[in-house]
């Protein structure tokens, strides 16, 4: 019994209780979080040498000091955001991650979550299953990410990717999509960030795995 | 980061102060100073900024901009065309832009004016306007990108570059073509010989079929389809065909030199 006991022990210590957040995940999360800022913040001072609306961003809040600045940055944080992104849609599928953790989303499951959230009903004792206004807004912003890269991209190379821009319905209309996709990050921003510090486990889930 | 912007003042290159600093101090400061490696990034530092704002940052950012550079030139199609517009689409009225207020702008006499013509070059021959208008003329309807984001469609009629490169006897395996301007501050702007040699750069003479007006570049602008607009010099007073990084009014401040559409 007790020899037993001891290789059980051994089985448990040799496997540790299986990450929530795999190591690659935080990895490329955070990467990505950085990447994310200094795009967003180099892009407001952008924006504010040619505003689309009637605002700009206040300059406390912006990267790079005046456009030529915001461009160097904005041009070298797309690498960052763009390899980081790739390995991470690569990963993604071929670990099967968006498979088994984003999908199915289904409409009746989406209504009865975010009435259970907004009752604060919602159970996060599970934090390796996702619930599904989770899958909805992952899958949705990964989504908004691919669009707002290639906005950008197409925003970037104008003649040299005339079909992209095109497919947005021109130069002009690709700024505004580039625009909106940018409000609908800082949007899923601050939401996240809200539900991390509402929900401390699972940010320490994105830092230590567990 | 207001520290960039300061650093990279027009007119104004940090190894060069750097080098005038040192060259006023006495002798043993000085050979201290170099011996610790002293550069003005240890100046920066010493006037108490963040990180970010260090020029260790801001040299990353060059490098990375050098690196645009070669992505851009090898993403660079000579055959794929901006994409052009029928006439009525043109923006009215076609906005001024520049770095001073039109009544700023170079008033040119064309009676006065030649195009200098330098560098690697069979014929140096300096053109008048008069001459050049009698080179065969092409129109095109393009779009105008500026680095602000805004765009807005002209039409620009003129002597494409290649042809009159070609005629020039240029040695078109040259790095650049480089233009000097009238603008006051002394514009200028190199542009990298493949779109130089791109079948829409043109030396643009006519705006939407007039004779290029004061605010658009009298009496010759360089239209370049593939670049964004401040590649696109107005009131241009000389070309240089060239191996040499001459460098340009905003390349030097920050802008990133291939700046390709």
């Amino acid at each position: 019994m007790s020899s037993l006991a001891v290789s059980n022990d051994h089985a448990d210590a040799a496997t540790p209780a299986k990450a929530i957040q795999p190591a690659w995940v935080r990895v490329v999360h955070w990467i990505n979080a950085l990447a994310m800022i200094l795009m967003i913040m180099s892009g407001w001072q952008i924006y504010n040498a040619s505003p689309l609306f009637n605002f700009s961003f206040s300059r406390s809040i912006t990267l790079g000091g005046w456009l030529g600045g915001a461009l160097l940055w904005h041009f070298a944080a797309m690498w960052l955001l763009m390899v980081n992104g790739l390995i991470y849609l690569a990963l993604g599928f071929a670990t099967g991650r968006f498979r088994k953790k984003l999908l199915p989303i289904t409409p009746g499951g989406v209504i009865s979550d975010t009435k259970a959230a907004l009752t604060f009903k919602l159970s996060h004792a599970d934090l390796s299953k996702y619930n599904s206004v989770q899958k909805l807004l992952y899958t949705g912003i990964i989504v908004v990410g691919i669009v707002i890269v290639l906005s950008g991209l197409s925003m970037w190379k104008p003649v040299q990717l005339h079909w992209l821009v095109s497919l947005f319905g021109g130069y002009d209309v690709a700024r505004y999509v580039h625009f909106t996709c940018m409000a609908l990050i800082v949007a899923f921003l601050v939401i996240h960030v809200a539900l991390a510090v509402l929900v401390p486990k699972s940010l320490r889930a994105m830092i230590i795995g567990r | 980061m207001g520290r960039l912007r300061k650093l990279l003042i027009p007119g104004v290159d940090k190894k060069l102060l750097v080098r005038d600093a040192v060259k006023v101090m006495p002798d043993p400061t000085r050979r201290r100073f170099l011996t610790t490696g002293a550069s003005l990034g240890a100046l920066t530092l010493l006037t108490g900024c963040d990180v970010l704002d260090s020029s260790s940052a801001e040299e990353m950012l060059k490098k990375v901009s050098k690196f645009n550079d070669a992505v851009q030139s090898w993403m660079f199609n000579p055959n794929a065309l901006a994409p052009t517009f029928p006439e009525s689409m043109v923006t009215k009225p076609f906005p001024f832009n520049a770095y001073y207020d039109l009544d700023d702008a170079p008033d040119i006499d064309g009676k006065d004016w030649k195009l200098e013509v330098r560098g690697l070059v069979d014929n140096k021959k300096s053109w008048t306007i008069d001459e050049l208008y009698q080179l065969p003329q092409v129109k095109q309807v393009t779009r105008h990108i500026c680095v602000e984001g805004w765009s807005a469609i002209g039409s620009w009629t003129g002597t494409p570059l290649r042809d009159f490169l070609k005629l020039i006897g240029a040695d078109t395996r040259a790095k650049y073509v480089w233009f000097q301007c009238a603008d006051k501050d002394g514009y200028n702007s190199p542009l990298d010989m493949e779109s130089a040699l791109h079948p829409q750069t043109q030396m643009t003479f006519k705006f939407a079929d007039q004779i290029l007006p004061r605010a658009y570049g009298y009496p010759m602008k360089i239209r370049v389809p593939t670049k964004l607009g401040f590649k696109n010099p107005k009131y241009v007073i000389s070309m240089e065909v060239t191996n040499d990084y001459k460098g340009g009014y905003w390349e030097d401040q920050g802008y990133n030199s291939f700046s390709g559409s």
